[in-house]
């Protein structure tokens, strides 16, 4: 599959807008001014961008409480973003969400959700509107490999395989759930093919391999928009930082991040795929765009009001 | 108007509403049945139409797209009705027993009911949850319960509980119409019920309570099934000369607080009947309600008549000895009268 220069740059500056997103909220957190807890995604770049690149504004996705990624990819404002993460009136909740809850549904952005194995019932819902308006567009779920074990998890694969929704079910395995590895808690391991007995096709890629990610992401939506029904992918990647920040780590071997920095790069990988096609300057072109962007977006979330006080009291119904 | 049953009325709200909006779709286990009219051996059509029969020949009449048959899958059920709402359907999902909303809460408690606020106000979930609620059944435990208390303990849920025909119709409709997830109770008891039930589509407002007697001497508070064990008591008590007045809430978020305690001022004396919870029900909260609010109105302490806090009991006798009853209704208003 071959993609336009331009469709190559878009790919690989989401992927680099993440990172830094990511990395500079890490070096954030340390500062005590954001609010709660935060879970960053680097890492697992790829998997985010190589399924939005193949989705539209009104196609959505329902992500997880690892969703910076997927907000980012899905389209959602960085200062927007920003500006939630740290509590304040401009962000794209208001600051009543928060990290775990962005969402933008202008974007098909459904939401980021704390509860783990939250999203895949409510994207076949978002499917089921697109298959009883005849839209054709599709909803994706993101799991992680901790939320594949869920029984919510199961029940939406069912209803979405019975009533032919346009669905893809993508289960981010990342090695662990929180502290939990991936080897002790999934039985049978193999996400792809429990996903597989629900009566779909479903297969495994490479997490960390954009274009691995983006061609079995481009045969299960086009399939969805068929009206052929739902797939799954389990894409293998690695957790760079800890379950949330602050996590210690303790159940990483020594050295082990430093080596998956190191070998398992997906914007790495990315950089050595295009080369030929893109050269280096450009991507340095984007990383400094992208960097002088999320620079800004922490300036401006830093020096934005906090919500009124006032707000506490609204936007709990429509009407009561 | 024509006289209709409580299930009737239910019917036809859902026909009205699914003729006036396409958006409007049936989700739930067997409100079709019989493999969504596909049974290859022995289909009749609907063979279900509901567990009791409420949805028969919606299916029919608007087919497989917008009445869908599920698995039994609550959680699925419930949240792929928040997933649709949200993107733009008007779902009706139905939960059969409200009791089984302990396998799939997290959908509405964490998301449905909350996507509004953590979102910013830039979402809506315009679904309603019908389910069953209410003992007499022997239906035992676990589909006998009645846990509107549970859901409205839930800031962004609306929780409607309604007594007659008249009203199930119109709070129906309003609720498919609402712009806010809905649970809908409906009490498995009243379905035979009959009524005066107005032939086209009509509305009635949450949290406007409904006197279906008027008194002035004694308060009752009390929902669907018991707003006629209450009625019944304040019949045979008129003949005595206590003048008892019967408010139906309707509905437990929103709250009528203002109908509830201009009641209490005029009389002072309180019954709350509640088949919720013997603590931390809906009559808990409303008796704190009179508390905080009514209290130099009040001559009398509150009587507070719900079942004893044990599960819902299967054998018939011990049933009726759980469900409150007509004879400690009476016995509750004639002992606030003597305060």
């Amino acid at each position: 599959m071959s993609l336009s220069k331009s469709k190559l740059l878009q790919a690989y500056r989401k992927m680099r807008e993440i990172r830094v997103f990511e990395e500079r909220l890490h070096q954030e957190n340390t500062t005590g001014d954001i609010p709660g807890f935060i879970h960053l995604y680097s890492g697992e770049e790829a998997i985010a961008v190589g399924v939005c690149e193949n989705l539209t504004d009104a196609d959505y996705i329902g992500s997880t409480h690892r969703g910076h990624g997927h907000c980012i990819a899905k389209g959602c404002d960085l200062h927007g973003m920003m500006a939630e993460i740290f509590g304040k009136e401009s962000g794209l909740c208001r600051g009543k969400g928060g990290s775990m809850h962005i969402a933008d549904l202008s974007k098909g952005m459904l939401g980021a959700n704390a509860i783990v194995g939250g999203a895949p019932p409510l994207a076949i819902g978002a499917a089921l509107t697109a298959k009883t308006l005849g839209t054709r567009n599709v909803a994706v779920s993101f799991t992680g490999d901790g939320g594949s074990n869920q029984g919510l998890v199961f029940e939406a694969m069912n209803m979405a395989v019975v009533l032919k929704l346009p669905t893809v079910f993508v289960f981010e395995n990342n090695g662990f759930g929180e502290a939990t590895g991936h080897n002790y808690a999934v039985g049978g391991r193999d996400i792809a093919n429990r996903a597989a007995s629900f009566g779909m096709p479903a297969v495994k890629v490479d997490g960390t391999d954009f274009f691995a990610v983006y061609e079995a992401v481009a045969v299960a939506v086009e399939r969805a928009r068929n009206g052929e029904g739902p797939s799954a992918i389990e894409a293998v990647a690695h957790r760079w930082h800890g379950h949330f920040e602050g996590d210690p780590m303790l159940y990483r071997a020594d050295g082990e991040v430093e080596r998956l920095r190191r070998d398992n790069d997906p914007l790495q990988i990315f950089s050595k795929q295009v080369e030929g096609q893109i050269s280096a300057e450009e991507l340095q072109a984007i990383d400094d765009e992208v960097q002088a962007q999320v620079d800004d977006a922490v300036a401006k979330a830093r020096i934005a009001d906090y919500p009124s006080v006032d707000n506490l009291l609204t936007d709990v119904y429509v009407s009561y | 108007m024509a006289i209709r049953t409580f299930r009737e009325a239910v019917k036809e709200a859902l026909a009205q509403e699914m003729e006036l909006d396409p958006r409007v779709v049936l989700i739930g286990e067997d409100v079709c049945g019989g493999q969504a009219g596909t049974a290859e051996v022995g289909s009749k059509g609907e063979a279900f139409g509901g567990v009791l029969g409420v949805t028969k020949g919606l299916w029919t009449q608007f087919g497989s797209s917008r009445v869908i048959d599920t698995p039994i899958t609550e959680s699925a059920i419930v949240g792929m009705a928040a997933g649709a709402a949200v993107t733009g359907l008007r779902p009706v999902a139905e939960l059969m027993f409200m009791d089984f909303f302990g396998v799939c809460h997290d959908m509405l408690y964490n998301q449905a009911a909350k996507f509004r606020y953590m979102f910013g106000g830039k979402a809506k979930a315009p679904l309603v949850i019908r389910g069953m609620i209410g003992a007499g059944f022997s239906a035992a435990a676990q589909h006998s319960q009645s846990p509107y208390n549970i859901f409205a303990t839930t800031p962004g849920l609306k929780v409607v509980v309604p007594s007659s025909p008249y009203d199930v119709k119109g709070l129906l409709i309003q609720a498919i119409r609402d712009d806010d997830p809905v649970v809908f109770c409906e009490h498995k008891i009243l379905y035979d019920i009959k009524g005066e039930v107005p032939e086209h589509a009509y509305t009635i407002p949450f949290g406007v309570a409904n006197y279906t007697r008027e008194g002035t001497d004694v308060t009752i508070i009390a929902l669907a099934a018991m707003v006629h064990k209450a009625n019944e008591v304040a019949d045979k008590l008129a003949a005595e000369g206590i003048s008892v007045e019967v408010v139906d809430p309707r509905t437990v978020s929103p709250l009528d607080e203002e109908g509830i305690l201009e009641s209490v001022a005029s009389t002072g004396r309180v019954v709350i009947v509640d088949e919720s919870a013997a603590r931390i029900g809906f009559a808990h909260d409303i008796a704190a309600l009179i508390v905080s609010q009514a209290f130099y109105h009040l001559k009398a302490p509150i009587i507070m008549v719900t079942p004893p806090h044990t599960p819902v009991p299967f054998s018939p006798v011990l049933e009726q000895a759980w469900i409150p009853s007509v004879q400690r209704i009476e016995a509750a208003v004639r002992k606030v009268m003597e305060g």
